[in-house]
């Protein structure tokens, strides 16, 4: 036999190569010109101007322009802030990934705790922070928990819903190769299901993220939601601004490095390659 | 194997499936024996059980009625001696060329040097050399089923069970792979059981075309083909089979068509 036809990858539309670069700055520096006209010679705003948002970041990082309680703290806030993310969001997949693949695969496992999973997350992360506050008191722990709440759910729905999308094809296959019933598993449904649990561990992260600063309003001292309710008290709103900025990208920048690995372990998948 | 022994004995199989509304009798009342070494093609309209015969024969269903054995040995599920070349292929799609082949082998715990031997020798086989290292998506349709039939083939699988295998490529390509399919089994002793829905198909591969009928899915009529090879599609031997197996494929209850049309194929031999 022989073969020469490989099929051709799908294309999309293709940008210009020059200026591919420019192209993600366009929209962030007409943002910056409208905040820039609407703030600019108006001292009595609410809202700061850039250039003051910039001081402030500036202040935070390294320190020697104001000198006040919130100079050059930005890096205990952004490791007490990344700490909680990826200890919650660890936490989160170590329960999420094995319990969604037992759902998916056990019957009795999914009548025993779907019912009460599919009531429980309705309930967003906001809703639990009293209780949290109860249950773990005001600190720390409290902030870990709600990550931990926020990465969970879409860690497990999308185990569980990548166990349950294999094609029964592939069962079929792997049994008429001669796999035992008990290689079933990890040959196939764990493999199989890893684009749809990678999917989970990916959305699970940026939901640490987006909680972390409802987590960090139980009263914990550090971290980038702490200073973000501290200035908020003090009116810095330039602060406040500035503690998102670094929000934003650190959660960025973590999503890069999983969507990194994701390319490196799914290869074979046209979704991930 | 015993000499004289049917590869494949089927008798008085039938199959029913229950589904909410009622009951749908897929497979009523079918026997039929297979030669090691034979080409068989199932052909028939949609729902006339041609399929579920391939599965009961692969273990992936079980009769309600009758008896499938091989070697003398009834069916129980699916085993490696029987393999199966779907028509979506059902490749593993995380693992590469190699690693699909490799499956086999692997899950009968042969040893790695063993492992790589067989699947070495069926890459090359089925010409796919330089994309050993390559994953299912990154193939065309044609390239994917010589895989699933190297795949089997690693196995050791002696009857080698295709559910329309060519049906969802391009003409050329099926054409291609007719070929190729034909001069693989001519070179080993494989027996081969090809379901089907294209006449033309069923005439240019089988020794026995077994034509089957819907509404309970029974089987019409066995016939043999006993053109030389390479069969020529054009020639009117060729035309005339194919103008009687479409009449009989049409006049769904003629069992006199059926009578009338054996002496009248033999008549080629």
């Amino acid at each position: 036999m022989s073969g020469g036809d490989a099929r051709p990858r799908p294309a999309t539309t293709r940008l210009p190569a020059v200026g591919r670069s420019t192209w993600p700055l366009i929209v962030p520096a007409a943002g910056l010109l409208l905040w820039w006209l609407a703030t600019k010679d108006k001292p009595a705003n609410l809202v700061p101007p850039p250039g003051e948002v910039g001081r402030a970041l500036w202040d935070l990082a390294v320190g020697g322009l104001y000198d006040d309680a919130f100079s050059s703290t930005l890096l205990t806030h952004l490791l007490a802030s990344v700490s909680r993310v990826y200890g919650g969001f660890l936490l989160a997949a170590l329960i999420g990934v094995p319990l969604g693949l037992m759902i998916g695969r056990i019957a009795a496992v999914r009548a025993m705790f779907e019912p009460t999973l599919q009531i429980l997350r309705p309930v967003p992360v906001t809703a639990w922070l009293p209780l949290a506050m109860i249950l773990f008191g005001i600190g720390p722990r409290s902030a870990f928990f709600l990550v931990f709440l926020g990465a969970f759910y879409p860690i497990l729905v999308n185990t569980i819903f990548g166990v349950r999308s294999v094609d029964p094809r592939l069962f079929e296959a792997a049994s008429m190769l001669g796999a035992s019933s008990s290689a079933i598993f990890p040959k196939v449904v764990l493999p199989a299901a890893l684009p749809s649990i990678f999917t989970g561990l990916r959305l699970g992260l940026g939901f640490a993220w987006v909680v972390i600063v409802v987590g960090e309003m139980t009263g914990v001292p550090t971290g980038l939601g702490a200073i973000i309710m501290e200035a908020r008290q003090l009116s810095r709103t330039e602060i406040v601004i500035a503690g998102m900025v670094v929000i934003g990208f650190a959660g960025f920048l973590s999503d890069q490095l999983v969507q990194w690995l994701g390319r490196r372990l799914l290869r074979w998948s046209p979704q991930h390659a | 194997m015993p000499d004289g022994l049917p590869i494949l004995d089927i008798a008085a199989v039938s199959k029913t499936f229950r589904s909410g509304a009622g009951e749908i009798h897929a497979l009523s009342g079918a026997s039929l024996t297979i030669e090691q070494g034979e080409f068989i093609c199932l052909i028939g309209a949609s729902g006339c059980g041609k399929s579920t015969l391939l599965r009961l024969i692969g273990g992936f269903e079980t009769p309600t009625a009758g008896s499938v054995k091989m070697w003398d040995a009834p069916i129980t599920g699916p085993r490696p001696d029987r393999g199966m070349v779907f028509q979506d292929y059902a490749l593993f799609p995380w693992l590469t060329v190699r690693g699909n082949i490799a499956f086999g082998p692997k899950a009968r715990g042969l040893h790695r040097k063993e492992v790589r031997a067989a699947t070495d020798h069926f890459i090359e086989l089925v010409g796919l050399a330089r994309f050993a290292d390559a994953y299912p998506h990154q193939l065309s349709g044609g390239m994917r089923q010589r895989v699933a039939i190297a795949r089997v083939l690693a196995n050791d699988a002696q009857l080698i069970l295709m559910d329309e295998p060519f049906g969802a490529l391009d003409a050329m390509t099926r054409e291609r792979l007719q070929e190729e399919l034909l001069e693989l089994w001519q070179r080993t002793k494989l027996t081969v059981i090809f379901v089907t829905h294209a006449i033309e198909e069923a005439i240019l591969l089988a020794d026995r075309v077994v034509v089957m009928t819907p509404g309970p899915g029974r089987i019409q009529s066995d016939n043999h083909v006993a053109l030389p090879r390479p069969r020529d599609v054009a020639s009117p031997e060729f035309n005339a089979i194919r103008r009687e197996l479409s009449q009989l494929l049409m006049s769904h209850h003629g069992t006199k068509a059926t009578v009338a049309l054996r002496p009248h194929l033999r008549a080629f031999a």
